[in-house]
């Protein structure tokens, strides 16, 4: 392998950042920290924690689809330079795949046909050039996913934020859809920042695997895995993949233990 | 269909109507308290073009009506999502309108539209009892957009007119069909009750037809009047169920 990627490197500014932030929601409490997380451009960060952490209010945070209550938030600023995959595909039904894909582009104005034709680009670059005039019904979940992918993609995003993208597919579809994102993401160096609960996803994925606390969600841990990225071939039988499991697992549970 | 599914109502149809048939005969029931179904049967066909002329009245009345609520329901649907006060603003309004019987206001309206158009009233009150169903089922639809999409476009930072022509109106059209179906029924239903309230020739629609026999004891007539409104009901029924089924396929994209 000729790149190996060694996660943020302290000198680069970060492209996007929580700074002490806290969300409370009304009747329910406090959901989120005081939580920091400054992201280096071009890193994969994985956030876990169980559910009602507040992993997807951070993700939200990032998108700018959520003001915090306290602390500062900074994002990649640019329409369309931070794209957000949710944890289903999220395709308008009445349209095709590639209306779909292009919609970004054209709510921010892009010429229709010029939006369609990087739209087809997107889709072949997620194996999907064939399903471009199929509807989002006529999908497998997997396909779907991707397609939901290649919209995020359509913008080239700076920074790429995903909730639990894959949670609702089977785990065939899903080891290769870790490797499809694995593989745009060698491509394209965007920053990536995704949410999941699934403890070897996130260190199959990620440089910097962060436990979060039970609610309200802070950092219990921070867990570099030190591999490659994308993974070497067989990577998931490698000891170090299995010791980082391992690892995320403990801190999970001790976070658990701790509230 | 299978044939079960078309057999089984023919033959009930079919026994009841002999059962009538024979007990009319069996107790010489005079025709005016009770046709024979072959009284009923004849005076369909003799007055056939009649009753096509005043079905034909009442159903355009009625679809007129369902274009004037249609624009109005719609308009007001996407106004209200627009601004919530407004929206709340017109709750009471809506609601106080759509529970007073439409009989109750028929009188109003027939004054105001003179008695030399009572059409016009007609078309008013089915406007009314048509507007509701598309109004809430357009309001409920624009809201139904998948939260998640509703926040795509708020990453893309989209406007509030690209929000409403690409999300909401597109994400609204199964609600907005099936209010339509329903409308379309409340219309014809709407048009009658005011035809009836009208009370004068002036409009000729069936229900006119219904008083005028009515009045004259000639309860056949009657009768095939009332079978007539049934048909056309159905059939109107029948097709926009069809028009809501074949939109859902599109929507749905399968």
């Amino acid at each position: 392998m000729a790149f190996a990627a060694t996660g943020a490197m302290t000198e680069t500014p970060p492209i996007a950042s929580l700074d002490a932030v806290e969300v409370i929601y009304d009747g329910r409490g406090p959901a989120l920290g005081p939580f920091d997380l400054a992201l280096a451009p071009g890193e994969i960060v994985a956030l876990v924690g169980p559910s009602g952490c507040g992993k997807s209010t951070a993700l939200r945070l990032l998108a700018g689809l959520e003001a915090p209550a306290r602390g500062v938030v900074r994002r990649a600023a640019g329409r369309g330079e931070t794209a957000v995959v949710f944890q289903s595909p999220t395709l308008a039904p009445w349209l095709t795949t590639e209306a779909n894909v292009a919609l970004p582009l054209e709510l921010s104005g892009t010429p229709r046909a010029e939006a369609r034709r990087r739209a087809r680009e997107a889709l072949a670059g997620v194996g999907l050039a064939a399903a471009a005039s199929a509807r989002p019904a006529q999908l497998s979940g997997g396909m779907a996913m991707r397609a939901s992918l290649a919209r995020a993609l359509v913008t080239h995003p700076k920074v790429l934020l995903l909730d639990e993208p894959f949670a609702a597919l089977d785990e065939l579809t899903r080891r290769r859809l870790a490797d499809d994102l694995l593989a745009i993401w060698f491509e394209r160096r965007p920053a990536i920042v995704f949410v999941t609960h699934n403890v070897e996803e996130a260190a199959y994925i990620a440089q910097r695997v962060i436990i979060l606390t039970p609610g309200p969600g802070r950092i219990a841990a921070e867990i570099r895995i030190e591999a490659p990225t994308p993974r070497p071939r067989g990577f998931r039988a490698d000891p170090a993949f299995r010791t980082a499991a391992e690892a995320i697992s403990e801190q999970l549970a001790s976070a658990a233990e701790a509230s | 269909m299978k044939r079960l599914d078309i057999l089984a109502p023919v033959a009930l149809i079919a026994v009841i109507l002999a059962i009538w048939q024979a007990a009319c005969a069996l107790w010489n029931v005079p025709e005016y308290l009770l046709p024979t179904p072959t009284a009923i049967g004849a005076a369909l066909v003799s007055n056939a073009a009649m009753l096509a002329a005043a079905g034909w009245r009442t159903l355009s009345m009625a679809l007129e009506a369902l274009v004037v609520a249609s624009l109005l329901g719609g308009a007001m649907a996407i106004l209200v999502t627009l601004n919530r006060a407004l929206g709340q603003a017109i709750r009471p309004i809506a609601v106080a309108m759509q529970v007073t019987p439409v009989v109750a206001i028929a009188p109003l309206f027939i004054i105001w539209a003179g008695v030399q158009h009572p059409d016009r009233a007609i078309v008013a009150l089915a406007a009314i009892v048509a507007f509701f169903p598309i109004f809430s089922g357009t309001v409920r639809g624009l809201t139904s957009a998948d939260p998640d999409l509703e926040r795509l476009f708020d990453l893309y930072g989209a406007r509030a007119g690209q929000r409403l022509v690409r999300l909401r109106i597109p994400a609204a059209l199964p609600f907005v069909v099936e209010g339509h179906k329903v409308a379309a029924g409340l219309a014809i239903i709407g048009a009658v009750v005011a035809e009836f309230v009208a009370g004068s020739g002036g409009a000729q629609g069936l229900a006119w037809r219904i008083l005028e026999a009515g009045n004259r004891l000639r309860t056949a007539e009657m009768f095939a009047a009332i079978l007539a409104l049934a048909l056309m009901a159905s059939v109107v029924h029948v097709l926009f169920q069809e028009l809501e089924k074949r939109a859902l396929t599109w929507w749905r994209g399968r």
